[in-house]
């Protein structure tokens, strides 16, 4: 259930960046006595006031015995000893070691920050370079109309021919009817005038042309021999 | 600031009666009022780039002087035992 009535991100409060941790802490003098304290006497005593106090506070402890010495006091006392000397042995190696890995992590941190802004910058310059692209595709589209105009002329072109091939068979076909009928007619009628003086020549006028054939012929074989 | 949003350390030591009296020592109150302290100190001693060995002997010394407090009786009856 959403409660619909709450008003979410008023204010400018916001978790990241998260401000950086401050480079040293608050000052302590002696190792467990803050400086606040040394301060805050000065005006007052000066700079053995503090020491004072510390001093006259130890002493009335002891007489009084408000603070009993017993064998827990030597083992305290051996044990700051060795603390102590510890600290101001190793402390700065330790130091030294902590602050390398204070630095490989935040080496490693920065790192992937590069890293991403890196990559996030080569994509803004791919995706500026595909905009670019996408100007050029005007120019794919005008040469695809100019083939595809292309074609459609060609078609056409070819389809004409087409149309003018067919129109000229059948009128090639037409006149080769009128030729086939004429010479037809014309064969026909040459046979029939044939057939017709054929039979017209009867056997007396055969006899007679053949007589006179022969007459010809003696006549030029006189003029021949004549000749010769 | 107003006296009551003021922390102890800025109190000065004549309106220490009325800043007491406009505290709240309810529950939530106190639990606030601790988890501030602890907060502040944290922050100043514990949460630092650069921290020495400031931040936790306070800490030990706080404890040594607190069991020793709490302890007293004993130790105050083994010296009476011992020194007479």
């Amino acid at each position: 259930v959403l409660h619909t009535t709450r008003p979410l991100h008023t204010t400018q409060q916001s978790l990241a960046p998260v401000p950086p941790l401050p480079e040293k802490g608050g000052e302590v003098r002696h190792g467990f006595i803050p400086e606040e304290f040394f301060q805050f006497l000065y005006p007052k005593t000066g700079v053995t006031g503090p020491y004072m106090l510390g001093t006259g506070l130890l002493l009335y402890l002891l007489s009084k015995e408000i603070y009993v010495v017993n064998h827990e006091t030597a083992a305290a006392a051996c044990i700051l000893t060795v603390i102590v000397y510890a600290i101001k042995k190793f402390g700065p190696d330790v130091a030294a070691f902590a602050d390398k890995l204070n630095e490989e992590k935040m080496a490693s941190a920065l790192a992937m920050k590069n890293d991403t802004i890196q990559t996030l910058q080569t994509a803004i310059e791919e995706e500026k370079k595909e905009q670019w692209r996408a100007e050029g595709h005007n120019y794919l589209f005008d040469a695809k109309r100019n083939n595809v105009a292309m074609l459609l002329e060609a078609n056409y072109r070819e389809r004409l021919l087409t149309v003018y091939n067919e129109v000229k068979k059948r009128l090639d076909y037409q006149v080769a009817l009128q030729n086939l009928k004429r010479q037809k007619e014309q064969d026909h009628m040459i046979q029939w005038v044939e057939k017709n003086v054929v039979q017209s020549i009867t056997p007396q006028q055969q006899k007679e042309s053949i007589a006179k054939c022969i007459l010809d012929l003696k006549a030029l074989s006189k003029s021949a021999h004549a000749t010769v | 600031g107003p006296l009551s949003q003021r922390p102890l350390m800025e109190v000065r030591l004549g309106e220490l009666h009325a800043w007491i009296s406009t505290c709240s020592f309810s529950a939530q109150g106190l639990l606030g009022a601790a988890q501030r302290a602890w907060g502040s100190y944290c922050a100043k001693y514990i949460h630092v780039k650069q921290g020495g060995p400031a931040g936790i002997s306070m800490l030990l010394a706080g404890y040594c002087l607190l069991s020793y407090g709490w302890n007293y009786q004993h130790f105050s009856k083994a010296s009476y035992f011992r020194n007479s």
